[in-house]
């Protein structure tokens, strides 16, 4: 093993700068963070608890095992928008039992726990987790249904959620509900399409039709309790399996339900593991502030990867994008990391190189993503750049590795792509404060608006109106801006959560484990295909 | 000679005697009764026999089948050991009788002093001091108050303090039924009972050719229901002159039955150096550790050299220095003495220089009769251990031993500790002014008060969270690794919930990267967690909280005293609560009897049933008005604690 060594000068004014930017962006997101937390806020809490009923986030400090850590997911979930952040559901991955499972939890403080469109895009992204990742789903269920305002949003996309639900147990991952308070309409399919559920006497109401919408029906009488009461689905209609004193009594039969999955983990079990030699404190100070300086990425794997240990892989070729091997968590991984922003020719057919090289050993792949995108220009255009990009991005569609990807910087143009952006369907992705990710920078996104603009004009043969194009220049720069942020992109679900990068080993390590719930397995290099090609 | 030695006990002094056969080269056979199967005293001699069943009176009371086993197992001598079967000289004759050599006096010293009557008209007739007895029929206002004895007594048993003429008749017969089952003699006397007396005993040694040592006072005056708690040598009261007294007065007592062997003559004295004799104890005494201390003799071996005919020096060795023992009982001092059973984890005493033998040097000597794991029954004596500390004077010697109790890890088992700590450290004891009535005076509220004072539970509650916490990491299946309870979204914290003397603590802390954040423990930082080590400063001072994880159990001790945390299940399975209006067993017990039918309307206080546990019958009563509705217990069952015994509703 190689150690890494950080020429990081943790004593000059720049990190004192950086470090600073990045504790105050990080103060925002708290601030953001604190708002999914309050959920429908102070009144509708306190209204809650004197139900005796215990908010979403109880509910799963509850469930999971004591002392334990949880990930939660999304949790920007619709900033940005007119719904509350966070969507009105708390989506994470937490250990129960022993197990790592997908916990999908509803506010209930929040417009009565309803989905709006940004719920459900919350709630198939923590499926869609599940499902790759192989981890038992628990749905803590207490919705009033769909928004109705928002309907046309959610009715028909919306239908994927009870999909899902039996596609995992089709799967073998098993669906377990624990229902808190309403599950009706629509909603009653949760409960319908789970493996296991419980219901909790006097509390649970699960019917596709209530009272009112009865009597229209068909005239008959009925009432909240012979139509959907724990005790009538644990009795008579069988939807039930276990009919629950209280919540808490609910949340250990959940448990225990966990507890008799006799669940095993497919992936191989990680090494021993050693920390880092350099404090994760100091990746505050790693990013410049405005991404106009590039950075080391070995600064930010020496303070990440187990024992600061990386064996690097074509060092001295493509010396703009760093790969290599090393342990997380005990869990191995090739790493590839942008180290001054642009992609040319030679890295993106080392990158491609280095994609088959894991997916032969089945090793999965982490990408710090700092680049902003393929290199232009004549020369490049004509050495081939557009042939090499696409074989790095051949290579990252089609690799069949776990992929996580990690926005610390700029994330822009094709490089995104190439460097496994969402699109490219990575296991996890997440972003540091400091990252931006956006078609490309916006000072250069509007100078391109603005020399199309005096072309065209110039072609018409007009004056350039110099006062507008400076107005539409800025107007265009700050749209961009703000819509590169990582605060706006994880709003619209684009990534999985902007963590702190001091977490940045915990939750790789956390997200590797859930990985290899699954078995861990590449593209085949089985005698049947290619063998890697050198490049 | 002596060669293969059979102890009819069990417990510390089984394995005390077995200490001194060893070092004199001489073979070592138990008896054990089926409770004892698995104690120390099993395993720690050459040969064991089995007597079946579990009371006294099927085994170790069984003097035909101890008998029996001797010859089984090719023993040649009998040590009765104490308590048992110590005093009966008709065993005493057994044993002999089959040709085997009986470590104790003869069966006639043994009868003339085992009946108190008898051997306090022997003593005044030899001129040894007595309190007149009187006759129970007798009894008048003016002889107020009384102690009613049982004549074959000893260890507290058969024994009732009569200070109304009301309540005599009723305290003679219970004496008498105590006497009968206790020693298969029901016959009682009273002699005038003294408040403030003081209980002072000396040793004696004597051989076959005459020589009779008095080697030593001892005060016994610390004593809770007629049992002893505190011991020591010498007596705080003593001085040279009364020691000469004393010492003339327990010579001649041994001398007028031609006592042979170890034996204790008791004397009840006034503060101003007057002395009465009690009874003579015909046989080792619990408390003989302080003599071998203070003299160096080592009293067992003394006793097996006399039954094997050998000469006492015409002088008894000088004594030196002070020892005190006391007596660590299973057993819960505030709830009036309640015997305690269950297992025993963990018992260490820190700063032993010596176990069962006298100690080389000052220091502390344990006597213990259990090991870790050792589970305590309800069939005999709850006592535990005996711990001693010997030093150069008074003070110092229960300053070690005090600090020895205080920083001993004793787990599983409510035990009398923190009061002997507190005797121990208490202003009277320290000034000498122990007597038999010490414990009432300065009141169990305060000497039986926990050593580990609200902050310090609270801290220990803080320490045993953290400590579980780390715990639950080291065993995590998965993500054992990361950090305790991380979230990348802050929102609640983590919580533990204790009991502590059925007071519920709730600890709610984080770890994060700034370290330990704990609600209500601003001023307490985390300086080290792991699961049996958790170390904590408060306002810059360090303390270390070693802690210790059992079912049910977490035991926390440092230096601000033990704390027993009985952890708080997250959630409770609805089957398994009990049903509201349960009476359930307070201790392991036998029903007795029981007053009352399903369906029957009861008073609040109405005794539905009797639960006899530890000798004593305890009442279980209607909490209030009501009916039964389950009473699912039978006459003579045996029941654990918690069993429900019967449940009365309270509703119309």
């Amino acid at each position: 093993m190689t150690a890494l060594r950080s020429t990081l000068d943790t004593a000059s004014a720049e990190f004192a700068g950086y470090r600073d930017a990045m504790l105050a962006k990080l103060a925002e997101l708290e601030t953001e963070h604190a708002k999914a937390v309050e959920g429908g806020g102070e009144k509708y809490t306190t209204r809650h608890h004197q139900r005796g009923k215990l908010l979403a986030r109880e509910r799963i400090e509850l469930l999971v095992d004591e002392d334990s850590p949880f990930l939660e997911l999304s949790p920007l979930a619709g900033w940005g928008s007119d719904f509350t952040v966070g969507a009105s559901v708390v989506t994470g991955i937490g250990v129960v039992e022993g197990v790592e499972c997908m916990i999908i939890a509803n506010d209930p403080t929040v417009r009565g726990g309803s989905s709006n469109p940004w719920t459900v895009r919350k709630i198939f992204r923590a499926s869609d987790i599940a499902l790759e990742n192989r981890l038992p789903v628990l749905n803590l269920v207490e919705s009033g249904g769909a928004d109705l305002p928002t309907q046309k949003e959610i009715f028909i996309p919306g239908g994927r959620l009870f999909r899902d639900l039996t596609r995992l147990s089709a799967a073998g991952i098993p669906t377990i509900a624990l229902v808190f308070g309403n599950s009706t309409a629509g909603g009653a399919y949760v409960p319908g399409m789970s493996d296991h559920v419980v219901m909790i006497e006097e509390r649970s109401k699960v019917f596709l039709g209530g009272p009112p919408l009865v009597k229209m029906a068909t005239g008959e009488e009925s009432d909240d309790e012979s139509l959907g009461g724990a005790a009538m689905h644990a009795r008579s209609s069988g939807l039930a399996d276990y009919l629950a004193r209280d919540e808490p009594d609910a949340l250990r039969i959940g448990r225990r339900i966990v507890a008799r999955l006799n669940w095993a983990k497919r992936g191989p079990a990680p090494a021993p593991v050693s920390p880092p030699r350099y404090d994760e404190e100091e990746l505050l100070g790693v990013v410049p502030d405005g991404l106009k300086v590039p950075f080391d990425p070995r600064d930010v794997l020496a303070r990440v990867v187990d024992g600061s240990e990386f064996d690097e892989f074509k060092p001295l070729y493509g010396t703009s994008l760093v790969t290599g091997w090393a342990r997380v968590h005990g869990y191995p991984v090739g790493v590839l990391a942008n180290a001054r922003g642009i992609l040319f020719s030679e890295e993106s057919q080392k990158a491609a190189q280095f994609i088959q090289l894991a997916n032969q050993t089945n090793t999965p792949l982490l990408f710090l993503h700092n680049t902003t995108g393929y290199m232009v220009g004549k020369d490049y255009e004509q050495g081939g750049i557009i042939k090499h990009g696409a074989m790095m991005i051949n290579a990252v569609s089609n690799s069949k590795v776990p992929h996580v990807s990690l926005l610390i910087g700029a994330s822009y143009g094709a490089g995104h792509y190439g460097m496994c952006g969402r699109a490219y369907d990575p296991r996890f992705l997440f972003a540091w404060p400091s990252a931006k990710s956006a078609v490309m920078g916006p000072q250069q996104l509007a100078g391109v608006l603005s020399i199309v603009a005096r072309a065209a004009s110039e072609a018409r043969g007009q004056a350039y109106d110099e006062d507008g194009d400076a107005a539409m220049r800025a107007a265009v720069e700050a749209q961009v801006e703000a819509e590169s942020l990582p605060t706006f992109l994880s709003g619209r679900l684009y990534d999985d959560g902007v963590i702190d990068p001091r977490d940045t080993r915990t939750v790789l390590g956390l997200c590797l484990s859930a990985i290899h719930t699954n078995s861990v397995e590449g593209a085949r290099f089985d005698g049947t295909g290619f063998g890697v090609f050198r490049m | 000679m002596i060669e293969n030695v059979l102890v009819a006990n069990r417990g510390e002094i089984a394995l005390r005697i077995f200490r001194s056969c060893r070092d004199a080269g001489i073979g070592t056979v138990a008896v054990y009764s089926d409770a004892d199967e698995a104690s120390p005293h099993v395993a720690a001699a050459d040969a064991a026999i089995r007597l079946p069943g579990d009371t006294p009176a099927q085994t170790y009371l069984r003097g035909d089948l101890v008998v029996r086993a001797a010859l089984a197992a090719g023993a040649d001598a009998v040590h009765p050991g104490y308590g048992f079967l110590s005093e009966n000289a008709d065993f005493a004759r057994a044993v002999a009788e089959a040709g085997l050599v009986w470590i104790g006096p003869e069966p006639g010293a043994m009868r003339a002093m085992g009946s108190k009557v008898e051997s306090k008209r022997l003593m005044a007739d030899a001129g040894v001091p007595v309190l007149p007895e009187l006759d129970p029929a007798e009894v008048s206002e003016s002889d107020l108050p009384v102690l009613v004895k049982a004549s074959a007594g000893g260890g507290g048993r058969g024994m009732r303090v009569v200070r109304e003429l009301a309540g005599l008749d009723e305290a003679v017969r219970g004496a008498s039924a105590e006497a009968a089952s206790a020693f298969g003699d029901a016959t009682v006397f009273c002699e005038r009972y003294l408040d403030t007396g003081r209980h002072i005993e000396v040793q004696v040694l004597a051989d076959t050719h005459g020589t009779v040592w008095a080697v030593g006072e001892r005060e016994c005056s610390i004593q809770r229901r007629h049992q002893k708690v505190v011991e020591e040598t010498p007596s705080p009261l003593v001085d040279a002159a009364m020691r000469e007294r004393l010492f003339a007065a327990a010579t001649s007592a041994a001398k007028a039955v031609d006592y042979t062997g170890a034996g204790t003559v008791e004397f009840l004295a006034t503060g101003d150096g007057d002395f009465y004799f009690l009874e003579m104890n015909t046989r080792l005494q619990v408390e003989h550790p302080v003599t071998e201390c203070t003299t160096g003799l080592d009293l067992v071996a003394w006793q097996l050299r006399i039954a094997e005919g050998a000469r006492l020096d015409p002088e008894p060795p000088q004594w030196t220095g002070h020892a005190i023992e006391v007596r660590l009982y299973a057993e819960d001092p505030a709830e009036d003495w309640q015997p305690q059973s269950g297992t025993l984890h963990t018992v260490e005493v820190p700063g032993v220089v010596a176990e069962f033998v006298v100690p080389g040097s000052y220091g502390i000597r344990l006597d213990s009769g259990v090991v870790d794991g050792s589970v305590v029954g309800v069939h005999y004596d709850p006592m535990l251990a005996k711990v001693i500390s010997y030093g150069p004077e008074r003070a110092s010697a229960a300053r070690a031993l005090a600090g020895a109790l205080a920083r001993a890890r004793i787990h599983g088992l409510r035990t009398n500790r923190d009061l002997l700590v507190n005797v121990l450290r208490h202003p009277a004891f320290l000034a000498g002014e122990t007597d038999t009535a010490f414990l009432d005076r300065h009141g169990l509220a305060a000497l039986a008060a926990p050593l580990a004072d609200g902050d310090a539970v609270r801290l220990s509650a803080l320490a045993a969270a953290l400590a579980d916490a780390a715990a639950n990491r080291a065993r995590a299946a998965v993500l054992g690794g990361l950090p305790s309870g991380w979230r990348n979204v802050g929102s609640l914290p983590q919580r533990k919930t204790y009991t502590v003397a059925g007071v519920e603590h709730e600890v709610r802390y984080r770890l994060g990267r700034d370290g330990l954040r704990a609600e209500g423990f601003d001023d307490v930082t985390l300086v080290e967690a792991r699961p049996e080590h958790v170390v904590l400063e408060t306002r810059g001072v360090r303390r270390v909280f070693t802690v210790a994880r059992y079912p049910g159990l977490v035991a926390v001790d440092s230096p601000l005293g033990p704390v027993s945390l009985v952890p708080v299940p997250r959630f409770t399975d609805p089957d398994a609560e009990v049903a509201a209006g349960s009476l359930l067993a307070p201790m392991p017990g036998t029903v007795v009897r029981i007053a009352v039918e399903q369906g029957q309307a009861v008073r609040a206080g109405e005794p539905l049933l009797w639960l006899e546990a530890m000798k004593m019958e305890h009442r279980i009563a209607a909490p209030a008005d009501g009916v039964v509705t389950e009473l699912p217990v039978v006459a003579s069952q045996q029941v654990e604690p918690g069993t429900v015994l019967a449940v009365v509703n309270t509703e119309e």
